[in-house]
């Protein structure tokens, strides 16, 4: 195994309750395996995921940060994905002024019904970070000693 | 501080069967606020929830942290063992360790660590949880029913014998739904009319029961036990209240042209009309983009001739606003369209017909009169060929993927049928597989193949060729003798898979149901609750939420309204305390986060403000609890920061990305 293979990316995925989080439980139930690396955080909708909490994961050190919501149109609570995705397409062009590859973030809309695509979606997306390696940290240069 | 208890579940083997349940508990123990930790076979047991509330006791606990299922599966049982045991039932997370971690994981090493993980995430969300209380909600005592076929009719009568009030909304002239098509039922062969009018009947006659025919649902506000609900009732230029259905005025218009609808469009109706002769309610409608007063400003024939002056021209549609406590979803199904199909010369030969339309050729009130004829030349087809599954169980993408599950039944059905009334005709059905799983199914299908001799071909059709002499060719392939088939046909019936009606879609965005790949209404749980949508206050009624024959819809009917009588029985209901709350030294009344908010919970107060000394007024954000959903879109959009969401805080999640980079 080449060494590129055994980095263990940390990707953290934000779910909504309603669709994305209920995909993940089906693909889970399917058995429908993805990496590990993958952990996921729930949230009532993806409009409450703040740029904010992406930002944090990669000044924290995640290699990778997704982001799932239902798709355009199904939102529980009728408007929240569009909001969210307005949200990241603003902080995904800031995370590339940034330096942080586009490939890092990543936004997908999956249904509580779409189980493989909840497992196709995290392992092409585990695929992807692998290839970009380790995350170079976000972090203010002012903190540094 | 949090005196935090950790509870981690085997699950029998499902989760101790890739994670290492000891080392887990021992991995958090050091996490900050842990005073207890321990593993138990099964957390959800009564034993399970014993030992919790024993440490909960015993430990002084002030939350507890679950490794576990989802959520969704168990939350609601742990928050209430968590509330007998005397500690705020909103100081429970849980870590799902099941359907995220050891389901999808076989690697024990790595299952353990990402199950150490989500734990760790789970207790520092617990180290900031605080005590909520939920808040009630009224329950309106009314339902509406969304479809007037043979589900929505069910729940109807269910929900309105249990004593509450009932209004279905049905977008057709009638009631009926397309088991008013059908001609004869499976698999008793009793005829369909027979079986529906009297239930239509007693849906029209029940003093609970509210129908608006030619009407839609346009709006709807609100939440479970409190819906407002905008319907549409679209001119019929009729007045029902004069009416007498007397029928002269369909009779006398002058305008034929139209296709008619219920018959599948093969043949025609009068501008003014009711769908079909036992149409309830039995008032007309004019259609006016056939109608030729609307067409030409000339005409009006209908209202001369109407004794009872109930034709009205100026008729306008009519909003209706009603508020409701449960919705109960019965939009029900259409058969696919066939332009992708060529091959089977659909659109090419009026003698390739779709069951249903057969079903309307052999119903005397269809347009042959309930003879079996060919619609090209209205002879008697003595070869008739049926070909299953077209479209369904479908894999290159042209159709569904589903098998809509009815038509090896109907077929059988028909084939019977056809043999029975015309004992020359020969049959032929070509199948993938013969699918009669059902009381007294797969009895009826041998009946069609061993008493009346129809002739089952197991294979697939390639190409039906429509022949200079008004034939049909079929060529197909018969896979048990693995040879080519070449034969002649009258006529060609095709099995159409059914899909959900195209209506749905808007309605599960109204309802913010949530819906599949396949325009199905998704179940909140496919197994345990099969006829609630994740929306709380929604029911799944009939082949909205999945293909079904007339026996399943039924029951599931009768389930969607036991549920929705459940709701309605209730006086008041729990809210949901994860609400968003404005931190009024923060917020600067900018009105940002009214704007994003969906449900209008949003107002804004000036209030008095002591503000490091100063005195001042200030306009501020109040959220209104009984209106906010907790869906968070306020939370970010705030320019201040000043908009926070309970049990989904900034610092929590904060804290959970934290524990998950760490």
């Amino acid at each position: 195994m080449s060494l590129n293979n055994e980095f263990k990316p940390k990707i953290v995925a934000f779910c909504c309750n309603w669709c994305s989080y209920a995909g993940a439980d089906l693909a889970g139930s399917s058995r429908l395996a993805y990496p590990a690396d993958v952990k996921i955080i729930r949230v009532p909708c993806s409009c409450r995921v703040n740029p904010m909490f992406i930002l944090r994961a990669f000044e924290k050190g995640a290699d990778g940060v997704i982001m799932c919501g239902c798709h355009p149109g199904d939102c529980h609570y009728s408007t929240g994905n569009y909001y969210a995705r307005r949200r990241m397409t603003l902080l995904f062009s800031m995370l590339d002024y940034l330096g942080i590859e586009r490939a890092r973030t990543r936004v997908e809309w999956v249904s509580a019904a779409e189980g493989v695509k909840f497992s196709q979606t995290m392992n092409e997306f585990v695929e992807d970070i692998r290839k970009l390696g380790k995350n170079v940290r976000l972090e203010d240069l002012r903190c540094r000693n | 501080m949090q005196r935090i208890g950790v509870f981690v579940c085997h699950c029998g083997s499902n989760i101790a069967g890739t994670v290492d349940v000891k080392r887990v508990v021992e991995a958090i123990r050091t996490e900050p606020g842990v005073i207890h930790a321990e593993d138990y076979p099964y957390m959800c047991s009564e034993a399970g929830q014993q030992l919790i509330a024993k440490a909960i006791e015993e430990h002084k606990l002030t939350g507890i942290v679950v490794c576990s299922c989802s959520p969704r599966m168990h939350e609601a049982t742990f928050r209430k063992a968590a509330a007998n045991a005397g500690i705020n039932s909103f100081m429970v997370e849980i870590a799902n360790i099941r359907e995220h971690c050891s389901w999808i994981h076989k690697d024990v090493e790595e299952g353990t660590e990402k199950a150490v993980i989500l734990a760790r995430a789970a207790i520092a969300k617990l180290n900031l949880d605080t005590p909520l209380q939920p808040g009630e909600s009224r329950v309106v005592k009314r339902a509406l029913v969304i479809g007037g076929g043979i589900a929505g009719i069910q729940s109807a009568l269910d929900i309105a014998d249990a004593g509450y009030e009932v209004d279905i909304v049905e977008k057709t002239p009638s009631i009926g739904g397309r088991m008013s098509q059908l001609d004869k039922t499976f698999p008793t062969l009793d005829c369909s009319a027979c079986i529906l009018t009297p239930k239509m009947v007693e849906a029209a006659a029940h003093e609970k029961i509210n129908i608006y025919t030619y009407s839609e649902v346009e709006k709807v506000s609100g939440f479970v036990g409190d819906f407002k609900v905008d319907i549409r009732k679209k001119a019929r230029y009729v007045d029902s209240t004069k009416c007498t259905g007397c029928g002269l005025c369909q009779e006398k218009c002058p305008s034929k042209k139209a296709p008619s609808e219920f018959n599948r469009g093969l043949n025609t109706r009068s501008a003014i009309y009711t769908p079909f002769a036992q149409a309830i309610p039995n008032v007309p409608v004019i259609d006016t983009e056939n109608c030729l007063k609307f067409k030409t400003g000339k005409c009006g024939i209908c209202q001369k001739i109407c004794a009872a002056g109930a034709v009205d021209y100026e008729q306008q549609d009519e909003i209706i606003t009603r508020e409701y406590g449960a919705i109960v979803v019965a939009t029900g199904f259409d058969t696919i369209k066939l332009d992708k199909y060529d091959e089977y010369a659909y659109s090419q030969s009026k003698d390739v017909v779709t069951s249903l339309e057969l079903e309307r050729i052999m119903n005397a009130a269809g347009p042959t009169k309930g003879h079996l004829e060919r619609l090209s030349d209205g002879k008697a087809p003595k070869n008739i060929v049926f070909i299953q599954c077209v479209g369904s169980r479908c894999s290159d993408g042209r159709g569904k993927s589903y098998c809509s599950k009815i038509c090896c039944m109907y077929t059988a059905k028909h084939a019977m049928l056809i043999r029975d009334k015309y004992p020359d005709t020969n049959v032929t059905v070509f199948y993938i597989d013969v699918r009669t799983p059902g009381k007294n199914f797969d009895e009826f299908y041998r009946r069609a193949v061993e008493d009346y001799h129809v002739n089952y071909v197991k294979g697939q059709v390639g190409k039906v060729m429509p022949q200079p002499d008004g034939s049909l060719l079929v060529q197909g392939v018969d896979l048990i003798d693995n040879k080519q088939i070449k034969m002649n046909a009258d006529m060609v019936v095709l099995a159409t898979a059914i899909e959900p009606d195209p209506s749905v879609r808007n309605i599960a965005t109204m309802l913010t149901a949530s819906i599949d790949t396949n325009n199905f209404l998704t179940e909140s749980h496919a197994k345990l609750r099969p006829v609630e949508s994740p929306t709380a206050g929604v029911f799944l009624s009939g082949v909205c939420q999945g293909p079904k024959d007339i026996p399943e819809t039924v029951a599931q009917a009768g389930a969607a309204a036991v549920k929705a009588i459940g709701l309605l029985a209730k006086d008041k209901l729990t809210t949901n305390p994860c609400t968003a709350q404005a931190d009024i030294l923060l917020c600067n009344g900018c009105s940002t986060c009214a704007n994003v908010c969906p449900y209008g919970a949003i107002s804004y107060e000036n209030i008095q403000i002591n503000d490091h000394g100063i005195r001042e007024e200030r306009r501020v954000a109040v959220v209104n609890n009984a209106l906010c959903q907790g869906c968070g879109a306020c939370t970010v959009a705030c320019p201040s920061g000043a908009m926070d969401l309970q049990g989904f805080s900034n610092r929590q999640i904060l804290a959970e990305v934290d524990a998950i980079c760490r």
